[in-house]
């Protein structure tokens, strides 16, 4: 599968000088470029997500309020004073606690994405990695990194996840490590199976004769061509990530107040759904969704150009 | 714990109870006259599975409303909980010194398989309850009424036969005790003191309270029980009382998420539900008729670690002051919580019997006054906006202690150079935390054991098991200890609440309210005016809808 | 073919030990133990109860017991919490419920989203085809405990149809609504899946020859499209499986049917040391099994993979 590897590349120029190979690739990504653009889908979900994160990086600059800060005036009487409205600078009305709801769910938005990406990009890191080594070096080291990877997909991590967020407390950090932990996996299957077909093509030959150090290789010339499955792969993981961390956050065990992320807005707008505040649901259920579309569809444009086999 | 010696205000009360209760062992009901629904069947959710139905373990509290119905202790209390009515026993009496007690059993008990309910039942289950061998975790209960040797029993030292408990005949039993507890005969309303048939433990070891196997003494049997789900207890026919059981059958359904049991109360599936904070007002004015609201005794309260490795800034009774002083009670309890709790400025809950909490002199003053005074204490401890005082506040992890704990951090932020964190935790995480002394400020909370100020001040003492704060104040130990024994110990009360007020090792935030929504046609016999809510479904009855109107 | 099964199961049992000690050690370091309570118990009788449960001893001999145990009797050993009942009877009670469910919520998922994508990817860029795009993509991204309040809403208060919550042994209307809530996202993942691999077949060589042969096309999809089709759909159900596992969490929360998820997350909270590990280990051997499973059933469909 591994169409992205040049295979006439001049194999002491990808030695010495491995940027040629990306110069000579660059029709090839830009073949996938024209792919990508074609598909009406991915890029609704391009231009949604740009919109989406600039609502998270830049939303509060419009906010009025500060995120955590209450306004007792309106407490206890939510359903009447405290729904949305341009006039009292509560765009998206308040919360339960009579918090600015705008300014929650922008914060709410950043946070689901941070937990998306930085989880996202730790499996795929750690998994890129792994799987790149234990496919390079062959024989008694992949088949023991492999078996490893056997057992671990067999254990129910979520629930490991749950055991650990209950025991050591809940923190970001535990979060997107828990996260990060689950997700690894596959990606390094992946990323070995990738690895195998690349590693008996010339250029890597070449280094070795060459005698480069096996970490170089891997690094310079082998995770470079996996870029495509990963990026692919990565897109895919982050709206899983982000469904995660809501069920993470129905469970009570998210991320700590006053911070939120919009699976805590979520399960919150849920409790109060029969309370005549309905938009404390809406909101951010409506930003979660169009969020995960976004990236469900910029997933499968991104497959389909840079994969073309699949479409 | 605490509660060895405390137990003595209520011996008016149960010199009331011999007297007048005793005399109409057969107390109706059903008030003369009212009509009753032909359906008598009672459905309620709890919250969690309850632990156990087995008298000498069951810890919580949805597991001691089961065992209430199903098992019959020596004594029940009332329904509004102020006085003893009979049980198996008919009456007692004491000796001079106070440390024998004497009960005259009733003949008419007996099991649901028959058998009659001996003195024997009430040994074996005594024996059984504080033997190392069952464990439970109710042990302390046992060595709470101070009977003979009962802690070595516990340990292990000495053989059951040595507690101080003995059948002179299959109808008297006798109890012995180390020291005079005047409280003694009310404490007998408790589950650790049920009477367990020992032939039916014996023949089945831990499964004895599975429904297939269980025999029990009391007003309902269990009928089915599927865990996480519900169990269900019928009315028992050989309950000496049965004539007067009205509701047939009591099905507890176990519900972890409050919104839909909300749901499905409103959809008919339950009689019994709570309310979920802040959706009293809204429920109440939409089914006026279902909303019930009543005082707790049960308080409400954050605690300052003032340990050595607490917060520096929090040894400053002044900045305690401040913080105290700032959070606008009447907010929490009007807007956030808003279903009939009270704002508190004392340890003690104002429902507490014979208990009036005193003037404080916060409680006097306005909020305006108080965010005032509180600003001028931060200021002369030296906190501005540009240094300001900085602390964690925990609370463990549920909806509505974190809309308090939100609203009080904000209180804080907006009117005192103060910035908070907030961090919740896991139940048992937090416990551990607070025990630990792993905290700057923690959430508390305390619903009375018993009845009478005591059993909340207690946790104030230098020594206190729950004493987190670590506050340690001798005065406050001396006059607690004096209590014990005084006379009118209320008054002695008051001045540790006013110490108390002055130093705030802790800020005292609301009195709880119970909050149900409940089936129009069963409220008229709930116990509200029980704030200890030990209700019993023998007391219970579905009025006719005719009587509604 | 039997070597790769025996070589699979050798594996599994290295992988429910790791499995048995990272919940042990998790266990084992959380603060606050099954018998705290809000009351700090007496010394003594807090001795007693760690005695009753073996908690006194070395913590290498407890998870020795532990795992001898589960080795030689599949015995989990007791409750902390529930004093009447092992963590075989607590798994024995909930596990049916939760396999119940599941079971139809698998059935549902792949017969209706097998079903869609096919329909779709027949009549690919169809109104159809839209429409089915649009509802699976929803379906996938509605988080279920958002989905299970607005059911019960609907069906229970609403329209009266359905009761709210409960199990009573299965009966066809308290499966209704945890089986639409359980499955939903697993058919929206299944019917997506399905549309694209059907596209990808019915443009193959050997579909393109059947056609040209003068097949009717749905003897051309029965007979040769329908099973390259199902590989990739196999090949997810692994991870759907265990996705619906973790899923009875919200479940059993959501509709009080009492199966595993439940009493996981509870036993969780109030440190049920022994419910845990018993229902981590078993939910462990059942991904292996499952796994194990969909990989057989794949190598029997797809006659290139030899092992």
């Amino acid at each position: 599968m591994a169409k992205h590897a040049n295979p006439d590349a001049d194999i002491l120029d990808e030695v010495q000088e491995p940027v040629n190979e990306q110069v000579k690739g660059r029709s090839l990504w830009a073949d996938a470029r024209d792919r990508f653009f074609k598909n009406k889908a991915a890029v609704v979900g391009l231009i949604v997500l740009f919109f989406v994160t600039a609502f998270a990086i830049f939303g509060g600059l419009i906010s009025q309020y500060e995120p955590q800060t209450v306004d007792f005036s309106l407490m206890g009487a939510m359903a009447v004073n405290g729904s949305p409205s341009i006039e009292t600078g509560h765009y998206f009305g308040v919360d339960f606690e009579g918090r600015d709801l705008y300014a929650r769910v922008v914060q709410g938005t950043r946070v689901s994405l941070m937990v998306g990406v930085v989880g996202a990009l730790v499996a795929v890191v750690v998994g890129t990695l792994y799987g790149a080594i234990a496919g390079y070096l062959g024989g008694k080291t992949d088949d023991v990194m492999m078996r490893l990877v056997d057992v671990l997909m067999s254990i129910p991590f979520m629930f490991v996840l749950i055991l650990m967020l209950v025991i050591f407390g809940q923190s970001i950090f535990m979060l997107f490590l828990g996260i990060g932990l689950i997700a690894w996996l596959d990606m390094s299957r992946i990323a070995r199976g990738q690895t195998l077909s690349i590693k008996n093509k010339e250029f890597v030959e070449a280094a070795i004769a060459t005698g480069v150090r096996p970490l170089t290789i891997i690094l310079r010339h082998i995770v470079p061509n996996l870029l495509g499955i990963v990026i692919v792969y990565a897109t895919l993981l982050v709206p899983q990530m982000i469904i995660f961390e809501s069920f993470i956050s129905y469970l009570g065990l998210g991320v700590q107040e006053p911070s939120t992320s919009l699976g805590a807005l979520i399960r919150q707008g849920t409790q109060q759904m029969n309370n005549g505040t309905l938009w404390m649901l809406a909101y951010p259920l409506f930003f979660f969704l169009i969020t995960l579309f976004a990236f469900f569809f910029v997933g499968d444009g991104l497959r389909d150009a840079l994969d073309p086999k699949d479409r | 714990m605490k509660m060895t010696t405390l137990l003595k205000a209520s011996t008016a009360a149960l010199v009331l109870s011999t007297g007048a209760a005793f005399a109409e062992s057969h107390t109706m009901t059903v008030p003369e006259g009212v009509e009753l629904a032909d359906e008598q069947t009672f459905v309620y959710r709890v919250l969690d599975e309850h632990s156990s139905v087995d008298p000498g373990i069951v810890e919580d509290v949805s597991g001691s409303e089961i065992v209430r119905d199903l098992f019959e202790g020596l004594y029940n209390d009332s329904k509004d909980g102020s006085t003893l009515l009979p049980g198996v026993a008919l009456d007692h009496t004491v000796s001079e010194d106070g440390l024998t007690y004497t009960f005259n059993l009733r003949e008419d008990a007996v099991w649901s398989n028959g058998e009659p309910v001996t003195a024997n039942d009430f040994v074996y289950a005594w024996r059984r309850a504080a033997s190392p061998e069952l464990a439970s975790p109710y042990a302390w209960y046992m060595s709470l009424l101070s009977l003979e040797n009962v802690d070595a029993v516990i340990a292990g030292d000495a053989p059951l036969e040595d507690l101080g408990v003995e059948a002179i005949d299959d109808y008297t039993l006798e109890v012995r005790l180390t020291e005079p507890l005047p409280y003694f005969p009310q404490m007998l309303t408790h589950a650790t003191t049920f009477p367990v048939p020992q032939a039916v433990v014996e023949e089945h070891g831990d499964a004895w309270t599975r429904p297939e196997n269980i025999v029990s003494n009391g007003a309902y049997v269990l009928s089915e029980h599927v865990p996480q789900e519900r169990s269900v207890r019928t009315k028992s026919d050989s309950y000496w009382n049965a004539d007067q059981t009205v509701i047939e059958e009591v099905t507890a359904l176990v519900i972890n998420d409050e919104n839909q049991a909300l749901t499905r109360f409103l959809a008919g599936e339950l009689d019994r539900t709570e309310v979920p904070a802040g959706q009293f007002p809204r429920l109440s004015e939409e089914y006026p008729e279902q909303t019930v609201s009543f005082p707790r005794l049960c308080n409400y309260y954050y605690t300052f670690n003032l340990r050595d490795n607490g917060p520096e800034a929090f040894q400053d009774v002044n900045v305690r002051r401040a913080l105290a002083l700032a959070v606008d009670r009447n907010v929490i309890v009007e807007n956030v919580l808003a279903g009939g709790q009270t704002p508190a400025y004392t340890f003690t809950p104002a429902a507490t019997a014979n208990f009036e909490p005193p003037e404080t002199e916060m409680a006097s003053m306005t909020q305006a006054e108080r965010d005032e005074q509180a600003a001028q204490l931060l200021e002369e401890a030296g906190y501005t906006e540009d240094d300001p005082l900085t602390f964690e506040m925990k609370y463990n992890t549920s909806e509505a202690h974190r809309s308090i704990a939100v609203a009080m951090s904000q209180m804080w932020a907006q009117k005192l150079p103060v910035e908070v964190n907030l961090a919740n935790q896991e139940w048992q995480t937090f416990l551990e935390a607070r025990d630990s002394g792993d905290f700057e400020l923690a959430r508390g909370a305390w619903c009375g054991d018993y009845n009478e100020a005591s059993t909340f001040l207690d946790l104030l003492q230098t020594d206190s098991g729950y004493n987190d704060a670590k506050y340690s104040n001798a005065e406050v130990d001396q006059l607690l200890a004096e209590a014990k024994t005084a006379e009118n110990p209320n008054e002695l009360y008051e001045q540790v609440e006013q110490i108390v007020a002055e130093e705030l090792p802790i800020i005292p935030i609301y009195f709880y309210a119970g909050n149900y929504m409940m089936d129009e046609q069963l409220i008229p016999s709930w116990p509200v005016e029980n704030v200890q809510q030990n209700w019993y479904s023998k007391d219970l009855y579905f009025v006719a809808e005719s009587e509604l109107e | 073919m039997y070597v790769y099964i025996i070589r699979r199961l050798a594996v599994a049992i290295p992988t429910i030990l790791i499995l048995v000690a990272i919940s042990f050690a998790l266990m084992y370091s959380a603060p606050g133990g099954p018998f705290n309570s809000e009351r700090p118990l007496p010394a003594q009788v807090m001795a007693n109860i760690e005695a009753k449960y073996g908690l006194d001893r070395p913590v290498i001999v407890q998870m020795a017991d532990y795992v001898w145990g589960v080795v030689t009797r599949f015995d989990f050993g007791p409750s902390f919490q529930y004093t009447d009942r092992t963590v075989n009877d607590v798994i024995a009670q909930g596990f049916p419920v939760t396999l119940t469910y599941g079971a139809w919520s698998a059935l549902a998922a792949v017969v209706v989203g097998v079903s869609l994508g096919i329909a779709a990817a027949l009549r690919h860029n169809s109104v159809l085809d839209y429409f089915a795009v649009g509802v699976t993509i929803g379906a996938q991204a509605l988080p279920n405990f958002v989905m299970a309040p607005i059911l019960v809403l609907i069906f229970t208060l609403w329209l009266g149809w359905l009761p709210g919550g409960g199990w009573y042994g299965g009966d066809w209307e308290y499966v209704v609504m945890p089986v639409i809530a359980l499955s939903t996202s697993y058919m929206a993942s299944i019917a997506r899946i399905t549309r694209s691999s059907m596209l990808e077949v019915m443009n193959s060589n050997f579909i393109r020859t059947a056609r040209a042969k003068g097949l009717p096309m749905h003897r051309v999809v029965m007979r040769h499209a329908i099973k390259p089709t199902l590989l990739p759909v196999i090949s997810y159900m692994g991870p759907a499986f265990v996705g619906m596992i973790t899923g009875s969490v919200v479940i059993d929360i959501a509709f009080s049917t009492g199966g595993i998820g439940q009493f996981f997350v509870n036993s969780a909270f109030n440190r049920d040391y022994s419910v845990i590990m018993g229902i981590t280990v078993l939910v462990g051997m059942l991904t292996i099994t499952f796994n194990l499973l969909v990989d057989i059933l794949y190598a029997w469909l797809d006659p290139k993979i030899r092992y």
